[in-house]
């Protein structure tokens, strides 16, 4: 554990801000991940012959995708003027390189699930030449989605890390790999869940995969972090940690040793994994929150910074 | 619009502006406050500011608490016993040098404790400052702003502009003094869901005018004007009070080569920044954002490795 150390504060009072965001932005996370993680999923499925895997992912691609444009909306101080961020293209915000990954990702997510669900269609344009096309616009639509869909997956953990929350920027390292693994390990929990244990064979390498990266990031993540790695193991932010790590390992054990013969192992350790990758980002968001709202994390490294360069000085 | 992930010098030059005018900032000397909060009532009382809470904090003088949404000035106030050895280092100066006080019949003429006499003296000292936005140079709320709503003005400054604003929120936690604040109230005020922070008053710079709380401020301890001017006269006075024995006297936010480029608004303070509740060596967040997205972009191939992987084998039809 960290030393406590000694420091200076105004009456205890948060130096940084936390922000202002609320469940919708840790769900956010998740979706996005899983919306990636299952148009990456899907496309392989579709190039390798295994339908039922292709249309469940896809699915749930375009309802992980429709989810989280909500969040996002719903999370506005605005919400009515969504729209704005697309005034601008910006290199410098990731929330604003985010807006244009999904407005290219979105469109062609949806389009790919909406070819699996040719009995949305009149009759008459079914049986014509638009229903004959729709499983190679699927495809196309697909393989655009999966294309998309790898910055959908890791650019979040930069939205969050570019920030002077200090949970979030002193993990800006090991974030964008902690997040494609859990983004891998929910899809690939969602495909265990839905598809037959015939074609689940990628979804449940997938899954395994992010589930073990997922945990040996985090460790990683955690020694890197310095001081602001505690607020992982306080409040809010422990219970989902805990939980996270307990439903991840105990999700990519069960996939490992019975995924491939039983439908209800592989059914049960899917869930599991797709709930731990959501209490890895709700645990990560509020140990972020938590580090805003205490002037320590702040303080404390950027005091040490000075004396140091300070010492160095009178060094030389 | 800002496209460099850390610009030149000039903010106003790096932002487009071809003939700007001269950078525009406030210098605060804290030394000279008197804590009368002329500042935050201008401020409140010139931009329409809506009020945020009447309650008492018990942080000595301090009811405000800290910058936000509808506190763009704040005064701090920190009642602080003095380090052993640390306020008798002043020198007094000679008793003719010093002006002498009028009497006006008032109940006290008298310099607090100066009837006592300097051996009576406790090392109780009261600090006061009057905070505001940095301005900074590299400024991580309009770095990281996805609407555009926050810009860069031709004076150099940052301004939200509230009718492009959507709320996201994403300056709050991006700012590494956090100064800017999403307003949740009052109700009907037109700017709630809006990021709000100080403008150093840009309607008023536009009509040649100073900012509300410099224009109220009595000492003088809010000066506004030419950034390279303020800087000079700040490094001055800093001078003149390190040599005489001012414990703690410093400036903050008034080098170009700290972590945000140099601040706009910079302070002298008598006391370490974390003190009057200052982060001591901010850093402006993109200035890892390039770092950032390497290890997003290695990150986002190593997906679609592992995905290859999980479908490596027999094809299946």
């Amino acid at each position: 554990m960290v030393p406590e150390a000694n420091f200076t504060s105004y009456y205890g009072r948060p130096i940084v801000k936390a922000s202002p965001w609320t469940a919708d932005i840790p769900a956010y996370l998740f979706l996005g991940g899983l919306a990636g993680g299952s148009s990456l999923l899907a496309a392989g499925s579709d190039i390798s012959g295994r339908a039922a895997l292709r249309r469940s992912s896809r699915f749930t691609a375009a309802a992980a995708l429709t989810l989280s444009f909500g969040a996002l909306v719903h999370d506005l101080g605005r919400p009515a003027r969504f729209h704005h961020m697309l005034r601008v293209a910006k290199a410098t915000s990731p929330m604003s390189v985010g807006t244009w990954i999904l407005t290219a990702y979105g469109p062609m997510a949806a389009l790919a699930a909406a070819s699996e669900a040719p009995g949305l269609l009149p009759a008459k344009l079914r049986r014509g030449a638009l229903g004959k096309l729709l499983p190679g616009i699927g495809r196309l639509a697909g393989v655009g989605a999966a294309v998309m869909a790898p910055p959908l997956v890791s650019y979040t953990a930069v939205l969050i890390s570019d920030t002077a929350t200090p949970a979030w920027h002193d993990a800006h390292h090991e974030l964008p790999y902690l997040f494609v693994s859990s983004g891998a390990s929910a899809a690939g929990g969602m495909g265990m869940l839905f598809a037959p244990l015939a074609q689940a064979g990628p979804a449940r390498r997938m899954a395994v995969g992010g589930a073990v990266a997922e945990l040996a990031i985090g460790q990683a993540m955690e020694g890197a972090m310095g001081l602001s790695s505690a607020e992982l193991h306080a409040g809010k932010a422990e219970k989902y940690m805990k939980a996270a790590h307990t439903l991840t390992g105990a999700g990519a054990a069960l996939a490992a040793l019975l995924g491939n013969r039983s439908r209800l192992a592989a059914r049960l350790s899917g869930a599991a994994m797709v709930a731990g990758s959501a209490s890895l980002r709700f645990g990560i968001f509020h140990a972020g929150q938590q580090s805003a709202a205490d002037p320590r994390y702040t303080v404390i490294p950027q005091r040490k910074r000075l004396d140091d360069a300070q010492a160095a000085r009178l060094d030389d | 619009m800002t496209m460099s992930f850390l610009g030149s010098p000039d903010p106003a030059t790096s932002a487009g502006y071809a003939d700007p005018p001269k950078r525009k900032g406030f210098f605060t000397d804290t030394s000279i406050c008197i804590g009368c909060k002329a500042c935050e009532v201008a401020c409140k009382e010139w931009n329409s500011v809506p009020e945020d809470g009447l309650s008492l904090s018990g942080m000595s003088y301090d009811n405000s608490v800290g910058l936000g949404a509808s506190t763009w000035r704040h005064v701090a106030f920190i009642e602080k016993p003095g380090e052993l050895g640390e306020p008798h280092s002043h020198q007094e100066p000679a008793a003719a040098a010093r002006p002498q006080p009028l009497d006006l019949g008032m109940p006290a003429a008298a310099l607090p404790g100066a009837s006592a006499g300097l051996e009576d003296r406790t090392s109780f000292r009261w600090l006061m400052e009057a905070d505001v936005c940095k301005h900074c140079t590299h400024a991580a709320c309009l770095d990281v702003c996805p609407t555009g709503a926050l810009f860069r003005t031709e004076f150099g400054t940052v301004v939200v502009q509230n009718d492009i604003c959507n709320g996201c929120g994403y300056c709050v936690p991006a700012c590494p003094y956090g100064v800017i604040e999403r307003r949740d109230g009052p109700p009907g005020d037109e700017a709630v869901g809006i990021a709000q922070k100080c403008t150093l008053c840009y309607d008023r710079l536009s009509d040649g005018m100073e900012p509300a709380c410099a224009k109220a401020c009595p000492t003088q301890s809010i000066q506004f004007g030419d950034l390279d001017e303020l800087r000079e006269r700040a490094q001055v006075r800093v001078d003149a009070l390190v040599e005489s024995g001012v414990p703690g006297a410093q400036l903050y936010g008034a080098s170009p080569d700290d972590g945000v480029g140099g601040a706009g608004a910079f302070f002298l303070l008598l006391d370490k920044p974390e003190v009057y509740g200052l982060p001591p060596d901010p850093v402006v967040t993109t200035k890892d954002l390039a770092l950032m997205w390497r290890n997003a972009t290695v990150a986002a191939f190593s997906l679609v490795a592992g995905a290859l992987v999980a479908f490596a084998g027999r094809r299946r039809s």
